[in-house]
């Protein structure tokens, strides 16, 4: 699992390669938690491109975190291209709160505000 | 029916075993030549079973979580995830979707969901305070090439 992080303008995005399960989801959640603080983030985009397998503790680390990013004004997107991980999402009804992508740089340019 | 091929796997509750255990029962699977599509669907449900065990079983507590993997002839599995924590008080509202009992609140409540969305049949056998018992079973396709 490699957890990458990059700063647009006022958007983080979480690039996570490898499988995303509880154990990760827990180091994710972490690492977004020491970024965030003073740097002026409204929103999270999570690339899942290069995610071979994730389950639901995915979905609720996603969940959480739109919870976080609402309460400031903020949004939450998804890069998803891997068929299993677009069912579990969309069996979560996670797509009726968040959009989901197929290509990163649209995501960014869709979600980052001046 | 008498299994043709039988595994059992123990380790500690520790969060970083559960790709361990996902990867090991895939990779005990894999003799019945499955689909890509159809091993995902069981390590998912493995990784939800574990995960449950794991956080609900025993929480912040240590214990051993067992898998017994067992393969038939008629290219149907078994998969049966073991715990002996604190058991399951409603086994009718932990089956609910998004019912979660836990304090964490990145806990989506989706485990038992996506185990009957992925495997054809799911029992849970739960006795509170002796631990609880999922079995997920699943019909594999037959290839004839």
């Amino acid at each position: 699992m490699e957890i990458e992080l990059n700063i647009h303008r006022n958007t983080l995005v979480i690039r996570l390669s490898g499988e995303l399960d509880h154990h990760v989801a827990k180091q994710v959640r972490l690492m977004i938690e020491r970024t965030l603080p003073g740097r002026n983030i409204k929103n999270l985009i999570f690339d899942f491109s290069d995610l071979t397998f994730m389950d639901s503790s995915g979905i609720g680390m996603i969940i959480g975190r739109y919870k976080l990013m609402k309460s400031i004004g903020g949004n939450v997107a998804l890069v998803c291209k891997n068929l299993q991980l677009k069912r579990l999402v969309e069996m979560s009804g996670l797509t009726k709160l968040i959009t989901m992508y197929t290509d990163v740089n649209h995501a960014i340019s869709e979600v980052t505000t001046a | 029916m008498k299994p043709e091929n039988k595994m059992t796997l123990s380790f500690l509750s520790k969060s970083s075993n559960e790709a361990f255990a996902r990867a090991a029962v895939a990779a005990f699977v894999a003799q019945l030549d499955p689909t890509l599509e159809e091993i995902n669907d069981i390590k998912t449900a493995v990784s939800e079973a574990v995960t449950n065990a794991i956080v609900h079983g025993y929480g912040s507590s240590d214990g051993i979580v067992t898998i017994i993997g067992l393969l038939f002839d008629d290219h149907s599995i078994k998969v049966s995830i073991s715990d002996t924590g604190k058991g399951i008080k409603d086994i009718e509202k932990a089956r609910q979707p998004l019912y979660s009992d836990s304090e964490d609140i990145d806990r989506a409540g989706m485990g038992f969901t996506v185990m009957e969305a992925f495997m054809d049949t799911v029992n849970i056998i739960s006795d509170v305070g002796e631990g609880t018992t999922v079995e997920l079973i699943k019909t594999l396709q037959k290839h004839y090439n």
